[in-house]
């Protein structure tokens, strides 16, 4: 049946297009508002040209045939969001003594602060999932070719990021330092100290001397939360660079 | 043409790209490097030590068993910086490694040298079993099966002759032949070229 135009409405009901000068020439509150947006943006506009940037990150052409497995790495991106959300706020009650202070104040987040046993679980079970995350997106990258010209050093990029997300697993699996994990910690350091010639050195940086001591959780504790980080956010500001440069596949 | 002037060997541009690229290095350096250090330091300091007393001769057995002693090796670090060690004289037909003042008394780190899982003796087997991958020693703590590379580490042990108390000092590693050799972490082979892929630890006791 072929599609019969709506019919006109009539003149009466019809929406009156707004002219300038409409109020005598004030603006209404909703105008003034959708001014004063405007012109922050403007002004904001006019110092940073912001816009062209933003048009060019968020607004390009995504190729044909773009489907679901194409969310896995914003996916990742999500899934490390939570893990600094959560990370930064379990740091506030986090004591790195180890002596006995580390495991008491995670206990005390879990048993004691409100929400804190949620969100203690949020960012271990997010550590997990971000791995599972990240191995998923590697495996369609590779198996639908993603990875070739031009961009390899997407894939390199990508590959750092996963050592450095697995370093953030080693060092915050000792953070809770209770038996597990003190000994997963031993046999890590152990693990790493059987490289020959320098593993015994890298072993002793990492504990910060022969033997689990004192500095060995602070030492992790840093790492975790400082220098991995910091390392991660630059480099995956520099993968969405190049996501958003050469897009995610040959169009 | 590379100046102004006759003879010049550098431009002016040059010159003050170099100064001001060599200034900012040694800024950058000038933190960095302190820097690094201080991350760095704990590799070479030599670990403190001392003799720590843990009871009287009479109290280790003279027969093929051990009683364990827990040693404080890290200070500030509560339980996480303790070690357990089984320790009992020294039998004579058993253990044939050459005799001095520090072997007296046998101490045996119960750090397996496979990764590191402390090892239990188990009396029954007459065996140090290690339950994390089923390293197994024997008395002497010398491999008798599974992945271990090399005997269990030992600790320097001597009697106190004005207190007459067992002491124990730092901790050496062992090849197969129960030769002494300064501490290594463990899965780092001692026999053959072991020793030499897996050099001595800067930050490693000093003997007594």
């Amino acid at each position: 049946m072929p599609k019969l135009p709506a019919p006109p409405l009539p003149k009466v009901l019809q929406p009156k297009p707004r002219r300038p000068g409409d109020g005598n020439g004030k603006l209404t509150p909703a105008e003034t508002a959708q001014e004063a947006g405007l012109s922050v943006v403007d002004w904001l506009d006019e110092r940073t040209s912001m816009s062209g940037v933003l048009r060019w990150t968020l607004f390009r052409h995504v190729p044909r045939g773009t489907n679901w497995y194409y969310t896995l790495g914003t996916a990742t991106l999500f899934a490390f969001l939570n893990q600094a959300v959560t990370g930064v706020f379990l740091a506030m009650y986090y004591r790195p003594d180890a002596a006995g202070g580390a495991y008491e104040s995670v206990r005390n987040i879990n048993d004691n602060v409100w929400a804190g046993q949620l969100v203690h679980g949020m960012h271990k079970w997010g550590a997990s999932v971000m791995i599972i995350l990240i191995f998923l997106h590697m495996g369609r990258v590779f198996f639908f070719g993603a990875y070739k010209y031009p961009r390899e050093l997407t894939w390199v990029i990508g590959v750092v990021i996963l050592i450095l997300v697995l370093m953030m697993g080693l060092t915050g699996y000792l953070l809770p330092l209770d038996n597990r994990a003190y000994w997963a910690t031993v046999v890590a350091t152990n693990i790493q100290a059987g490289g020959p010639f320098i593993g015994p050195y890298l072993a002793n940086f990492l504990i910060g001397g022969t033997d689990f001591g004192a500095t060995t959780l602070s030492r992790f504790y840093a790492i975790h939360m400082l220098l991995i980080p910091g390392a991660i956010i630059a480099l995956i500001g520099f993968h969405l660079y190049l996501v958003a440069k050469l897009g995610t596949r040959r169009t | 043409m590379p100046g102004a002037f006759e003879g010049e060997t550098v431009s002016r541009r040059r010159f003050m790209t170099l100064t001001a690229h060599g200034a900012g290095g040694v800024a950058a350096a000038a933190f960095t490097l302190p820097a690094l250090g201080f991350a760095l330091a704990p590799i070479f300091k030599h670990q403190a030590w001392s003799w720590q007393a843990v009871g009287p001769v009479s109290d280790f057995p003279d027969h093929q068993d051990f009683v364990t002693r827990i040693l404080n090796v890290q200070k500030d670090a509560g339980e996480s910086g303790t070690t357990l060690v089984y320790m009992r004289k020294r039998l004579s037909g058993v253990d044939t490694e050459h005799e001095d003042q520090y072997n007296q008394i046998i101490a045996i780190s119960s750090r397996c040298m496979h990764v590191g899982c402390p090892v239990r003796w188990t009396s029954a087997a007459e065996r140090f079993i290690c339950p994390c991958h089923g390293g197994v020693y024997n008395i002497r703590g010398i491999v008798t099966g599974g992945p271990p590379v090399r005997p269990l580490d030992r600790f320097y042990t001597r009697i106190n002759s004005t207190s007459g108390l067992v002491e124990v000092g730092p901790r050496y590693s062992v090849n197969s032949e129960l030769q002494r050799f300064s501490p290594r972490l463990p899965g780092e082979p001692l026999d053959g070229i072991g020793q030499f892929l897996y050099p001595s630890q800067f930050a490693g006791p000093k003997k007594p």
